[in-house]
């Protein structure tokens, strides 16, 4: 499979900048997931583990440990809402409920068309802005209802 | 070739988020179709301090701020301003307006933030001109142990939460004997309510690297790691842009300033844990493991990332460094208090009027920070709590806003912390709040040890119960039961400071708790009582 030969491409190229052991198989699984529905499937967690010479199973360790990771596949775009509490005193429960109803679908889950995968985490340290979201990289702030109507628009409209 | 004329935009994260690249686009394309470049810089900032409503703007040699709001506001400002030399007076705000007040602005203090907001964060040249990489030049005439002297003699003191002593730390750092040894920069900032690390990765990423480069040197390290959020993209950018840069100037690499000192730094990224934010943890983490805490003893200084000896300091730590070789001890012992010197940045959010971050000296009091430069609560509502330090720090009533702030402040109930400072207004209830931290506290857990896993959760499942009004009367001296025992047998400083922030909750809303329960609704009418089951999702 193609992604597989680009996903141990990609992998030499990172090991390459190692500095010391292991330090940077969590990038590899940044980049993994980059190629694979933002997810490790077990394929790919075969080559880091054995680029790496590590087990496999600690790369499944690793998986599900770190919250940026998956080990099912996610949407095409993962979005990420604070819920710590800065944001949560300054309305972000309504952003909650608001993005739940335009998504139609509750925090864990993506939606049927495989657009998006609805998720919390902890504060992103935007908390000037907040209530805040990542969609993938980019960040989004001073969220109202509004807002979250107009930015999906913009990421469906995006795809057509 | 000097330009008549500088328009200064910031970009760091949260002005970002405010539309100020648009803005400063939009700005640019007007220079341009003008033929104004060789007469207006525009220059990209670090944070100005402070998000108010719109993106605020700087014009010098006038000095003057203009609040932008659209893409026609920078219009107008272009047309008047730069074309005809007017003022545009209902746009301007002064400088006292756009958060600090005359009181606090007076107080302001920018070691750490120096450069913050004034230069241009990716261009290096700019360090230096403010005198950056100077105090490297200085340190590495001096003696590894003058250095640590300094620092020692300074009482500069842990950023990162902890408080421990800076000087002694590289001191012992130094004296353990090694081939190899590491310093690493805590950059994996995670304590809600905490931003002060990202504003000083995006707005002076080369004072972090400087201060590693002279710890690096100090105390006999080859190789800086900064280890730093994964979801901090525009920062990971940012610092790695400035490593490059001062790569190619030969302030970084082999043989600095033609001494025979080589220093390399590189940047990792975490991938969502908060428990990494513990530096033994972080190093677990670093290694490519899960990142669960180590036992210490042994503690980093002997036997750190990958077993040798190793320096970790927090970022806002770091950023002290330079500054205080330059200006000496003394000079840095001139601000804060006998048992806390220097300054501390102060993240503000919340139910604040204005948002941002704010350098302050060390033992100012919470009513300086929230009404001096805060503007006090948003929207002229009441303040109900407010909560310093983070998500595990202490919950605290408005008659204690006159506490002054340090170290040694949680003798009287108030962290320090990370210098977090969340405001809290009166619409908010306590028992949402309290369930918000245990959720954290849940989530973030990281299994290991049994008190911590099984208690956070026990904790939540309490509250949750209370929140919908499904509570019983011995639910509460359960929760602090619970908290006191989490914190005194948990492995780690995560579930060690559990019963910090659910016991000051509870201590200061008992009466709201108690309300809860056997009641038909919830007082501030916050939790939803009687509604079917939610579910608890846990991940």
């Amino acid at each position: 499979m193609d992604r597989i030969q680009v996903l141990k491409g990609k992998i030499k190229d990172i090991e390459s900048t190692e500095m010391e052991k292991g330090d940077m198989i969590l990038s590899s699984l940044h980049t993994t997931q980059e190629l694979f529905e933002n997810s490790i499937p077990i394929e790919a967690a075969k080559i880091i583990s054995d680029e790496f010479e590590v087990k496999i199973e600690r790369i499944y360790e690793l998986a599900t440990f770190y919250s940026m990771y998956s080990t099912k596949p996610r949407g095409k775009h993962l979005i990420r809402l604070c819920e710590s509490l800065p944001c949560h005193v300054v309305e972000g429960p309504q952003i909650a409920k608001k993005l739940k109803e335009t998504l139609k679908i509750d925090f864990g889950q993506t939606t049927k068309d495989g657009l998006f995968t609805l998720e919390t985490t902890s504060c992103l340290g935007i908390c000037g802005v907040g209530p805040v979201m990542m969609i993938d990289g980019e960040a989004y702030g001073n969220l109202t209802p509004q807002k979250i109507d107009e930015i999906i628009k913009t990421y469906r409209e995006g795809e057509k | 070739m000097s330009k008549v004329m500088t328009i200064l935009f910031s970009l760091d994260s949260n002005s970002l988020l405010n539309g100020s690249k648009e803005y400063e686009e939009v700005m640019k394309a007007l220079v341009k179709d003008h033929n104004m470049s060789e007469i207006v810089e525009i220059i990209e900032t670090g944070s100005f301090g402070f998000y108010g409503k719109g993106v605020p703007i700087q014009i010098l040699p006038d000095d003057l701020y203009y609040i932008v709001n659209s893409s026609g506001d920078i219009k107008e400002i272009f047309e008047e301003h730069l074309l005809k030399g007017r003022t545009v007076g209902h746009l301007l705000v002064e400088p006292y307006n756009l958060g600090p007040a005359n009181l606090s602005k007076f107080k302001e203090t920018r070691i750490v933030l120096r450069n913050v907001g004034f230069i241009d964060p990716n261009k290096i040249d700019e360090y230096i001109a403010n005198d950056g990489y100077k105090a490297l030049a200085l340190a590495l005439k001096m003696k590894p142990a003058e250095i640590i002297d300094i620092i020692k003699d300074s009482g500069l003191r842990g950023r990162g939460g902890a408080g421990f002593p800076t000087g002694l730390k590289w001191e012992m750092t130094l004296k353990s004997k090694s081939d190899k040894k590491y310093v690493l920069c805590n950059a994996d900032e995670g304590e809600p309510g905490t931003f002060k690390d990202r504003l000083i990765l995006e707005g002076d990423p080369h004072s972090i690297i400087e201060a590693m480069t002279i710890a690096g040197y100090a105390i006999g390290a080859q190789i800086g790691y900064i280890y730093i959020r994964g979801e901090y993209y525009n920062s990971i950018q940012k610092i790695q842009k400035a490593i490059d840069d001062a790569e190619k100037v030969g302030l970084l690499g082999q043989n600095i300033f033609g001494s025979d000192f080589s220093f390399k730094i590189t940047v990792r990224p975490g991938a969502g844990a908060y428990v990494v934010g513990d530096e033994t943890a972080l190093m677990e983490s670093l290694e490519g493991k899960i990142g669960r805490p180590r036992l210490k003893p042994p503690y980093p200084t002997d036997h750190g990332l990958y077993g040798k000896p190793t320096l970790i300091n927090n970022v806002e730590t770091f950023a002290n460094i330079p500054w205080i070789i330059l200006n000496g001890s003394k000079a840095f012992k001139a601000y804060g208090t006998e048992r806390s010197r220097g300054t501390k940045v102060f993240s503000l959010m919340g139910n604040i009027a204005n948002r941002g971050v704010v350098e302050l000296p060390m033992g100012t009091t919470l009513r300086e920070i929230i009404y001096g430069f805060g503007g006090g609560v948003a929207n002229g509502k009441g303040l109900k709590m407010i909560q310093t330090g983070g998500t595990a720090g202490t919950f605290v009533l408005p008659n204690k806003l006159d506490t002054p702030v340090d170290y040694e402040s949680i003798k009287n109930g108030i962290s320090l912390g990370s210098g977090a400072v969340l405001v809290i207004d009166d619409e908010n209830c306590a028992v949402d709040v309290g369930k918000k931290v245990a959720k954290f506290y849940m989530h973030e857990s990281c299994g290991k040890c049994t008190p911590c896993r099984e208690g956070t959760r026990e904790i939540h499942t309490l509250l949750d119960e209370i929140s919908k009004g499904a509570g019983k009367v011995e639910y509460l001296p359960r929760i602090i039961e619970l908290a006191r025992e989490i914190s005194d047998t948990s492995f780690c400083g995560l579930g060690q400071s559990i019963n910090i922030p659910v016991i000051s909750l509870y201590e200061n809303f008992k009466d709201e708790f108690i309300a809860h329960i056997g009641a038909q609704s919830c007082p501030t009418g916050v939790c939803e009582f009687e509604k079917a089951k939610v579910k608890v999702r846990s991940r």
